[in-house]
């Protein structure tokens, strides 16, 4: 198994937003989540991500037989873990270029491979760009700045392709997209999906999983995955909302 | 210990020994301008924090030091300036040990005719009429002690004059190298650049010691005129020993269309302090202040601006950046004069400042004075830390966290080097940045 939450629970501010998560992820399979609004999606990926914000109370990550928890952010990527921003950080001065020789070269050595040398590296990710159609200057300037929501997402994925995780949690990253832009998006992924990687997805939408086939949907709801299913889960909530997942899990809680 | 009485008792008594070394020299025209300086300077007092302009920078440490006046050192060819020079640059340059002009050291390329480029004691010693003319005409000491200290020891420094029309293709290092070791020197560089109508020039002023960490004081004013349509770039690096006192200033007066650019690229000292004040005399005139200082320790580095907007139709952009750590302390005062005359105004100023721990403080104040009412006008001032998001989104990619400031820190410090023109001194600067934030390792 690539990936096991148990029980997870985690605060922001003191409040409570994740309030027992269990998952399992294998390795080569490709999960989706799904939920309403502010159902603590966006949390489950930056909890993963380790992001220092959210203060994690309850129940365990186990990563490759690791405890994900006790990992910097730093070495979760090291180790493997991306997660595909549902808001990707602008960060000027610092080209894309730089960020990524950076972090591809940080990992390998944490990895225990040779850095790459300017060549190498540069005919990577030319090799990388036409996987998303990125062109060049995108390439070179600055993180995200100035870029269209579109060219945010495909940066994104691009980062992914260079980086080549072992789990991939792509938060939102076809809301936004117009429907080529969506096919750019979901065909890098689907090149980058192989039996050494699993993939989790976080959308609202239905027509992304035309693209990117699901092994497992998970419906997360008020900090809770109250329903899984495979593809047609995703299908049918396409057709009937939420409500109907909705009304009894709210009863239960009342009760 | 000495009290500031004493003090300036002794930088006195070294205006007569002075004074009476310069035998000949007491009859040029320039003695009259440190007579009436030394005598303007037994009359202040050295600043304290209750005075406005120097309310954040207390001096008192360098009052504590009774500095003595540098004597030229006759080995200096034995100094190895190359840790200093810019890589890959053509260039002439002029090196000032000590205060003082070293020949052998120094290396003039062939210049368009009647450019100038010279130590200033020589160009006294020749009376050339344009040191004459312009030398103490616009770094006014009346209220400013260490302007009077300045000009009543006026003595080296650099002279640079581009006749009207020229363009001087290479940029023109002037190295200000201290060697102080155990002596706790004065040093008062001088500087005059006379920039002709219609010419273009590029100078370098870069303040340098052997030791990293000597005790000395260096007290440097430049003068610069650029007249009509002239073009001056300027950069100002200043690599002081941490453990100096460096009080600069540096006064430009443009004349109608000249443009005016100025980095000021500062590690600081122990105390640094960078007086910059201009003045458009003529309408057209633009000009542009770039400041990037990172202290740290126990380091106060602080600029004071003033942009007199005397004339219509000037364009001033100023930006000034601060990084600083333990517990270093930054001033920014900023201040803009548009005057009643001075319609169709543009004065742009930012300055920025991130903070990398709990101790370090800037005190920053833009002060605009506006007269005139057909004007665009526009000031900004943060003071922050590293943007967590963006640290969080490097570290998501593997980036460990001392290389993740390093990138952001380095990537806020771009914003301001990146308008250094003069490529070599660019990278030379880029390095120190690598060097200091460990980016390659
Ligand atoms: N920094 C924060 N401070 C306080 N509350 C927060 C913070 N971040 C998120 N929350 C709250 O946590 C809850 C879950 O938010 P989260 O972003 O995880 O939802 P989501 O399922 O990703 O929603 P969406 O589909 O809109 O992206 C929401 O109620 C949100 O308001
Ligand atoms: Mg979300």
């Amino acid at each position: 198994m690539l990936l096991e939450i148990k029980n997870l629970h985690a605060n922001i501010e003191g409040k409570e937003i994740l309030k027992g998560i269990n998952l399992k992820v294998n390795i080569g399979e490709v999960h989706a989540i799904m939920g309403p609004n502010g159902s603590g999606k966006s949390t489950l990926a930056q909890v993963l991500a380790g992001r220092e914000e959210y203060e994690v109370t309850k129940g365990e990550i186990i990563y490759n037989e690791k405890n994900l928890l006790e990992l910097s952010p730093e070495d979760r990527a090291r180790e493997g873990v991306f997660l595909a921003f549902q808001y990707p950080v602008e960060i000027p001065g610092v080209s894309n270029t730089n960020l990524l020789k950076t972090a591809l070269n940080e990992i390998r050595k944490y990895q225990g491979q040779p850095e790459l040398d300017a060549m190498e590296f540069l005919s990577l990710i030319k090799s990388k760009m036409k996987l998303v159609e990125l062109d060049q200057t995108l390439v070179s300037r600055s993180v995200n700045e100035g870029f269209s929501g579109g060219e945010k997402k495909r940066n994104e994925i691009f980062q992914m392709a260079v980086l080549e995780p072992k789990l991939a949690v792509l938060d939102e990253t076809d809301s936004g997209l117009d429907i080529d832009a969506l096919r750019i998006v979901a065909n890098g992924v689907n090149k980058l999906k192989s039996e050494k990687n699993a993939i989790v997805v976080v959308t609202h939408y239905q027509r992304l999983l035309n693209y990117i086939v699901p092994d497992f949907v998970h419906v997360l709801y008020k900090g809770k995955i109250v329903r899984s299913g495979d593809k047609s889960l995703a299908l049918e909530l396409e057709e009937k909302g939420y409500d109907w997942i909705k009304a009894p899990s709210d009863s239960v809680e009342v009760a | 210990m000495e009290n500031t009485l004493d003090i300036k008792k002794i930088y006195l008594s070294h205006f007569a020994d002075f004074e009476h070394s310069l035998n000949g020299g007491k009859s040029h025209p320039i003695h009259q301008l440190r007579k009436s300086a030394i005598s303007n300077f037994s009359e202040l007092q050295f600043p304290t924090t209750k005075e406005e302009e120097w309310k954040y920078t207390n001096i008192s440490p360098l009052l504590k030091h009774s500095f003595e006046p540098a004597k030229r050192i006759f080995k200096d060819t034995e100094i190895k300036v190359n840790h200093y020079l810019f890589d890959k640059m053509e260039h002439s340059l002029i090196v000032f040990v000590n205060g003082f002009y070293s020949k052998e050291l120094s290396k003039i390329k062939d210049l368009p005719r009647g450019v100038i480029i010279k130590s200033l004691a020589d160009a006294i010693k020749e009376d050339h009429p344009i040191v004459n003319q312009h030398l103490g005409k616009y770094a006014d000491f009346k209220n400013h002690i260490f302007t009077s200290l300045s000009s009543a020891f006026v003595q080296d420094g650099a002279f640079i004059y581009v006749p009207d029309g020229k363009v001087v293709e290479d940029p023109i290092h002037i190295l200000f190298l201290t060697f102080a070791g155990k002596n706790k020197i004065f040093i008062q560089p001088r500087n005059l650049f006379v920039a002709g109508k219609n010419s273009q020039s590029a100078i370098i002023e870069h303040f340098a010691s052997l030791a990293k960490d000597d005790i000395y004081f260096s007290n440097s004013v430049t003068e610069i005129v650029t007249e009509e349509n002239a073009f001056l770039d300027h950069i100002k690096l200043q690599e002081e020993s941490v453990q100096a006192f460096h009080i600069g200033r540096m006064d430009v007066h443009q004349e109608r269309n000249s443009n005016f650019v100025s980095h000021l690229i500062s590690f600081g000292a122990d105390i640094s302090r960078n007086d910059f004040n201009s003045r458009f005399n003529g309408e057209g005139g633009e000009s542009m202040l770039n400041g990037l200082f990172l202290v740290e320790g126990n380091q106060l580095f602080d600029a004071h601006t003033l942009i007199d907007h005397a004339k219509p139709h000037c364009n001033s952009h100023e930006h000034y950046k601060g990084i600083l750590t333990d517990s270093s302390r930054g001033v920014f005062n900023g201040k803009v004069i548009v005057r009643k005359d001075a319609q169709k105004t543009n004065a742009f100023q930012e300055n920025n400042n991130i903070i990398l721990s709990d101790n370090a403080l800037v005190n920053t104040k833009p002060q605009l004075e506006i007269f005139a009412d057909d004007v665009k006008c526009s000031h900004g001032a943060t003071i922050g830390q590293l943007d967590n998001d963006a640290m969080f989104y490097l570290k998501s990619r593997g980036i460990g966290d001392d290389k993740a400031k390093a990138i952001l820190i380095h990537a806020f410090a771009s914003d301001v080097v990146r308008y250094i023109k003069v490529n070599p001194v660019r990278d030379y600067i880029e390095g120190i940045l690598k060097s200091k934030f460990h980016e390659d390792q």
